[in-house]
């Protein structure tokens, strides 16, 4: 009897390992199967024009005959909103982490939490609707500038954006820095403000790092605010007033009437594949910092 | 002896493939014409037309199942061609190269205008401009012209609204204003008739364009060479900016399709709902 229940559980434990593995298997067949999907319908804008004048083409004017197909307009724009949007999300989302790790009450931190995650779950759209309606007369009258759909605009929603990102993740590395550190910190005749830029910032940077990389690699992905916000001129910006247009606001608003497998096509797909592989640098670079700097342990008696 | 062997196997795992190929082709190209069904494909400009009357035609005859999709005028031709729609709309008239590749297959595309699209300049309602001609405009879609001012309005930069190059709105101003030349870099890019309307009510230094049926309070059409782009001008021929938006069957339609598109050019039945969704009907 007992060696019987044994093979069963035995068959049981092979059968739930064989399930998780084929459940492991699919997302991964999947993904595989999205980049080569994403490679096959790129590449062949290549055999069109040169990877040069892909990349370093000044015009983007995919229906004209002849056509131009030039992106760097476009990966300028997507460059630039990322990073005017990381100098605004940055402060804002690791300030916010270490207020809510470090000195706010653990009641008023109940609060807090919840409605800077909150932030993430408001749909794009609804972000790029108010930027559009609200933000963009406003900064248009306030700075007397000419449109207020612009490289500005796009940024500040998308720092919106990414902060919940930033600020969570950052807020759960410093909350894990262990107490002795900053005990012992404390013990030694530290000011609290010092404990917290000398020793609990210093000891997460790693998570903190993780964090602003994962923000900023939603705001370079995000696609719905910057077409909706950045304008759309397909030129490279002469100051943070001007309108852009980033590569996922061009995949978006042409490839619904791009012709099927035409040369419009592979160029959105191209534009498509130098997206993912930013943001898998930017993934990357954060699986490496993640490790590299990582705190090892704390001595305590 | 293993190098045939592996040879026998590449070549049937090709035959297998080939046949699996086969059989979705079939599987995906399954005739489109049964009984009681209407498949239409083509030009997102032309979708919600064929929408909004297939709706009101299949109240009517609730025998009658209408499948619709967009994708393009370019795309719906190719369907026609294919034989994989019944009908296929576009927003321009079919292509030479396009007849030829159709009669191949064996069937002669009929063209149906079934509404006219008539493109307006819209600016902000504080803009004292009335009137504005082709070439001006033409000037300011190049980027030649960059204050109001230069062509008698007030003294302000001109913001220049354009839409997504693959748009069939797009299609008629690159034609008509811009005789094909290119809108500069530096104008800006929205992706709808609504959200043109909605950037140029807020920017009082904006002009755009969009289908007149979507002209609302809140901006200004602009006359064009004098003429105010309206039902009338647009089928008289006077307005300049203006185009016939067209369905395709293959061959004289037949049976459901002929009496779909006999609804839809029926001024009483489908041409009255023409107007509400923004275009010019043909009578």
């Amino acid at each position: 009897m007992e060696y019987i229940t044994g093979i069963n559980r035995q068959i049981k434990e092979r059968m739930i390992r064989i399930f998780f593995f084929f459940v492991a298997l699919t997302s991964t067949t999947i993904l595989v199967f999205i980049m080569y999907f994403l490679l096959t319908e790129g590449l062949p804008i290549f055999n069109e024009i040169s990877v040069k004048e892909f990349f370093f083409g000044h015009y983007w004017y995919p229906t004209d005959d002849p056509p131009d197909f030039g992106i760097f307009p476009l990966i300028i724009a997507s460059i630039a909103v990322t990073v005017v949007s990381a100098v605004i999300s940055i402060p804002l989302g690791v300030f916010t982490a270490l207020y809510l790790a470090e000195v706010a009450s653990a009641g008023l931190r109940r609060w807090i939490k919840p409605v800077v995650e909150l932030l993430a779950a408001l749909p794009s759209v609804v972000i790029g609707f108010f930027g559009m309606v609200i933000v963009a007369p406003f900064l248009q009258e306030a700075l007397n500038i000419a449109t207020g759909l612009n490289l500005f605009n796009a940024s500040l929603m998308l720092a919106f954006m990414s902060i919940p990102t930033i600020c969570s993740i950052s807020e759960d590395a410093i909350y894990s820095v262990p107490a002795e550190l900053k005990e012992a910190s404390l013990a030694l005749g530290a000011t609290h403000c010092e404990t917290i830029f000398r020793v609990i910032v210093p000891a997460s940077i790693s998570g903190i790092c993780t964090a602003v990389i994962l923000g900023m690699s939603r705001a370079i992905g995000e696609t719905m605010v910057v077409l909706m916000v950045a304008g759309g001129a397909a030129m490279v910006p002469g100051s943070i007033f001007d309108p852009v247009r980033p590569m996922p606001a061009s995949i978006a608003a042409e490839m619904a009437e791009a012709p099927f497998r035409g040369e419009h096509y592979h160029a959105l797909f191209a534009t498509g594949i130098v997206l993912f592989v930013f943001t898998l640098i930017f993934n990357l670079f954060a699986d490496y910092i993640a490790n590299r700097y990582r705190q090892v342990g704390a001595s305590t008696l | 002896m293993d190098n045939t062997n592996t040879n026998r196997r590449k070549r049937m795992k090709q035959k297998s493939l080939a046949i699996f190929v086969l059989a979705m082709t079939i599987l995906l190209t399954a005739n489109p014409a049964l009984a009681g069904s209407i498949v239409i494909k083509g030009s997102t400009t032309v979708l919600p037309i064929a929408l909004k009357v297939a709706e009101a035609y299949m109240k009517q005859n609730p025998g009658i199942k209408i499948s619709i999709s967009g994708g393009g005028s370019g795309n719906g031709i190719k369907a026609l061609i294919d034989g994989s729609t019944d009908i296929a709309d576009s927003s321009r008239f079919i292509k030479e190269k396009e007849v030829k590749l159709a009669i191949d297959k064996g069937s002669y595309p009929v063209p149906f205008a079934v509404a006219y699209d008539c493109i307006v300049p819209i600016v902000h309602p504080s803009n004292s401009m009335i009137n504005i001609s082709l070439a001006q405009l033409k000037d300011i879609y190049t980027g030649k012209i960059k204050n109001w001012k230069n062509i008698g309005g007030p003294d302000r930069p001109v913001v220049v609204i354009s839409r997504d190059t693959s748009s069939g709105t797009y299609e008629v101003w690159h034609k008509k204003v811009m005789k094909k030349t290119r809108v500069f870099p530096g104008a800006l890019l929205q992706a709808s008739n609504g959200a043109v309307t909605q950037a140029v009510s807020k920017n009082k230094n904006a002009v755009g364009y969009i289908g007149l049926g979507y002209m609302n309070k809140e901006v200004k059409p602009l006359m064009v060479n004098d003429i105010k782009g309206s039902a009338e001008t647009t089928l008289n021929g006077m307005y300049p900016v203006s185009r016939p938006l067209f369905m395709f069957t293959p061959g004289w339609p037949e049976g459901d399709t002929m009496d779909f598109i006999n609804f839809l050019l029926h001024p009483q039945k489908g041409q009255k709902y023409i107007r509400d969704i923004g275009f010019v009907p043909l009578y």
